[in-house]
């Protein structure tokens, strides 16, 4: 099977999930981004890489972060930008997503970024491009989102560079998580030792364990000794039914308070993908404290996306001479 | 007319013929094998040296999609693919649009399915009104226009006060029904099996569980009424156990395995594969393993095709969003003679298992050579390689997970009530 990310010569085509990605690629893409770190520092926030493509944010399912942060990326990279809500338009005319593509393609389209949310949906407009068209999954269903996957790697390469030394958990709704499964399969890939999972047994899929984590359901035992915490959004619909009775009782018990920090390592940072639910996963003064890597995550998120875009329409160095 | 098929192979599994014999036909009866009737002159002469001649096979469940999904494929397409596939008798589900709840619309499809002189088609009533697990259908009325049986097509009976009754007024009047078992709230929105594969994909599960929790109301209910009941398309290991134990208490089910599920894992998704969204979804190697034992000691008592064509838009969306199903009638003969080899089953048992056990299930005429039986036959030849691909399909759903895959065994005539109706 081939894998459909990757070129007949193993480069990068499309990124549509950290899930079949080699280490070498995952690496490739982090040190590219460390380059484009400085561009950002600098006076004119703009290279040329991609000047004269055209960049489709296409969100058929609504994003202000992602969306936002994917525009920037695209823009300082000289590419002209065209963002579509599609949520609210063709769709809900009953155009298929194959005709909204094939239409942005008639309009000289180069690249797209995908929300959608099915999973599969990024996978799925990838396998129905022309050759020179390249997609980036920004997000399908419960699947993937592999620049959030790659931005959080980033973050912990920077203040954790012994990476085949830490112990890492993930804390809350890996059910319907595609940030946590990206986040399993990039530490994975790149050799972090120990993953935890933490959560109630209602929020975590079937064999989970198969992914190459370790389970807890209580949150002291998971936190304890751990180098990184990387917490989850709970969805507002999850928050009171089936899954979970409250907030209330969910903050109690997995929320992540001073006290329950201080179990990890005292230099143990916390992550979070945004957006927040202060009071629900994250008590306030942890997100906001010293040991919060939060706001450093979507600045190097935007560095992240800009290696992406670069790697894709400029060759495998991103086209970056160092 | 006479027809005379010389040198063939005969498998009848039923009457536990394998060797080669003549096979005679007359006014669309068989009337001999191995010895001509006296003063029997044929007027067609089939050479059937290296084929198989075996009864025409019957299929427990192939969606025609007439009434109302003529885009997705009609009753002459599919008849024709039926025969292309070497399957002369088929049942079909009552979830066309409208529902099959109404003896007119009953008596139009048999109607229609007789016009075009192809294969047999047995409609399943449904069991219940709009199949909405609510009021009972008129069963009797239905039977008298032509239904074999009762189904639900792929929709529960939750309530089981409503499964209850039905299965007592079907035990009235000695009907059987076809129950596809899933229990509706677990398996609700699920798309795939709920393990390794779904997890990793960011699918939405269907539990093993939910068909054995939907099994037991099932069985349990046809034990206390005495219904005889026909559990379609089986998917899981627990399943064939329960199956198995329902027989040894004497629970009056049978029940079937569909192809896809024979051949199929949920590693099959891989990235997404449309063709593998299926109902029931297939499952793990443990599974498949025991669907397998369950055929061959009985526990299973058929394979159908579980025929859904769908139009090729329909398919073209993500994962969840693409419509479930797989083509299947020119499938069937040759994906069981691949498992069959494969499992080292010899061919007249898997024979058995597509003609004369699913036309006992059914109560049809079909599915053996017996003298006078309607001569229905299929001519095979059991060492041609073709490769499935759309081209190659007469079905006009060309949705398979099988798509280019080099198979052995090819339908060379199917003859139904007498008459060639398929030759290449």
């Amino acid at each position: 099977m081939n894998n459909p990310q990757l070129d007949a010569d193993g480069s990068l085509r499309h990124l549509l999930s950290i899930d079949g990605l080699p280490k070498k690629i995952l690496n490739q893409i982090l040190d590219t981004a460390e380059s484009f770190v400085g561009v950002a520092e600098r006076d004119v926030k703009k290279v040329p890489l991609l000047r004269g493509k055209t960049v489709c944010n296409l969100f058929f399912e609504n994003s202000t972060r992602t969306r936002t942060t994917f525009e920037i990326a695209a823009k300082r990279l000289s590419a002209d930008v065209i963002s579509l809500n599609v949520g609210a338009s063709s769709q809900s005319k009953g155009e298929t997503i194959l005709d909204t593509v094939n239409n942005l393609i008639a309009m000289q389209a180069d690249m797209f970024v995908v929300r959608h949310a099915q999973s599969g949906a990024a996978h799925f407009i990838a396998k129905h491009v022309p050759a020179h068209i390249h997609v980036i999954n920004a997000g399908d269903g419960r699947h993937s989102h592999p620049t959030q996957g790659l931005l959080d790697m980033f973050t912990i390469r920077k203040y954790k560079p012994e990476l085949h030394n830490l112990r890492v958990a993930i804390v809350g709704d890996v059910l319907h998580s595609r940030v946590a499964r990206s986040e399993i399969h990039a530490l994975t890939t790149l050799g972090v030792p120990e993953i935890r999972v933490i959560a109630p047994k209602t929020l975590l899929p079937t064999q989970v364990e198969k992914l190459g984590v370790h389970v807890f359901h209580n949150m002291d035992a998971g936190l304890k000794d751990v180098d990184v915490v990387m917490m989850l959004r709970l969805q507002n619909e999850r928050m009171n039914g089936a899954m979970l009775p409250s907030t209330q009782e969910y903050f109690k018990t997995y929320g992540l308070t001073q006290a329950r920090l201080a179990l990890a390592k005292p230099d143990a940072i916390v992550m979070h993908p945004g957006p927040m639910n202060r009071g629900v996963e994250i008590d306030s003064s942890v997100a906001d404290g010293k040991q919060s890597v939060i706001l450093p995550q979507v600045t190097y998120g935007i560095a992240i996306r800009m290696a992406v875009m670069a790697m894709l329409a400029g060759g495998q160095n991103g086209g970056q001479t160092s | 007319m006479n027809i005379h098929i010389k040198n063939g192979r005969v498998i009848d599994p039923k009457n536990a013929i394998d060797s080669q014999q003549d096979v005679f036909i007359s006014a669309g009866k068989i009337t001999g094998i191995g010895t001509a009737p006296v003063g029997f002159k044929a007027e067609t002469t089939i050479d059937a040296s290296n084929l198989v001649v075996c009864p025409g096979l019957v299929d427990l469940s192939a969606r025609l999609r007439e009434p109302g999904d003529e885009y997705k494929a009609t009753l002459i397409s599919e008849l024709q693919a039926a025969v292309a596939g070497g399957v002369t008798s088929l049942a079909c589900p009552p979830d066309t649009d409208p529902v099959l709840d109404e003896p007119g619309l009953v008596e139009m499809l048999k109607y229609r399915a007789i016009q075009q002189g192809l294969a047999h088609v047995y409609p399943l009533g449904a069991i219940t009104r709009q199949l909405q697990g609510k009021a009972l259908s008129e069963m009797s009325e239905l039977q008298t226009a032509g239904c074999v049986g009762f189904s639900q097509a792929n929709v529960a009976i939750a309530d089981t006060q409503v499964l209850w009754r039905a299965m007592e007024y079907a035990a009235t009047f000695g009907y059987t029904l076809f129950l596809h078992a899933e229990e509706p709230f677990l398996a609700q929105n699920g798309v795939a099996h709920d393990g390794e594969v779904a997890t990793r994909l960011g699918l939405k599960g269907i539990p093993s569980a939910a068909e054995a929790l939907a099994l037991a109301s099932i069985l349990r209910i046809a034990q206390e009424t005495g219904a005889k009941v026909h559990i379609s398309r089986l998917s899981t290991a627990e399943g064939v156990t329960m199956i198995r134990a329902a027989k040894a208490q004497n629970v009056k089910v049978s029940c079937d395995v569909s192809i896809n599920q024979l051949h199929l894992t949920e590693h099959d998704i891989a990235y997404f594969n449309a063709h593998c969204h299926l109902k029931p979804p297939v499952r793990t190697q443990r599974d498949k393993e025991a669907l397998t034992l369950g055929l061959k000691d009985g526990t299973i008592d058929a394979i159908c095709s579980d025929h859904t064509p769908v139009d090729d838009d329909a398919k073209l969306a993500p994962f969840a969003e693409a419509e479930i199903g797989a083509t299947g009638l020119e499938l069937l003969l040759v994906l069981v003679l691949k498992w069959a080899q494969q499992e080292k089953i010899a061919l007249h048992k898997a024979l058995a298992l597509i003609s004369n056990h699913p036309a006992n299930i059914l109560g049809i005429p079909a599915g053996d050579l017996a003298t006078l039986k309607p001569a229905d036959i299929c001519i095979f030849d059991l060492n041609e390689y073709w490769q499935i691909n759309p081209n190659n399909l007469k079905s006009q759903g060309k949705n398979s997970p099988f798509n280019g895959l080099e198979i052995l065994g090819k339908v060379k005539i199917t003859l139904v009530n007498g008459q060639i109706v398929y030759q290449t």
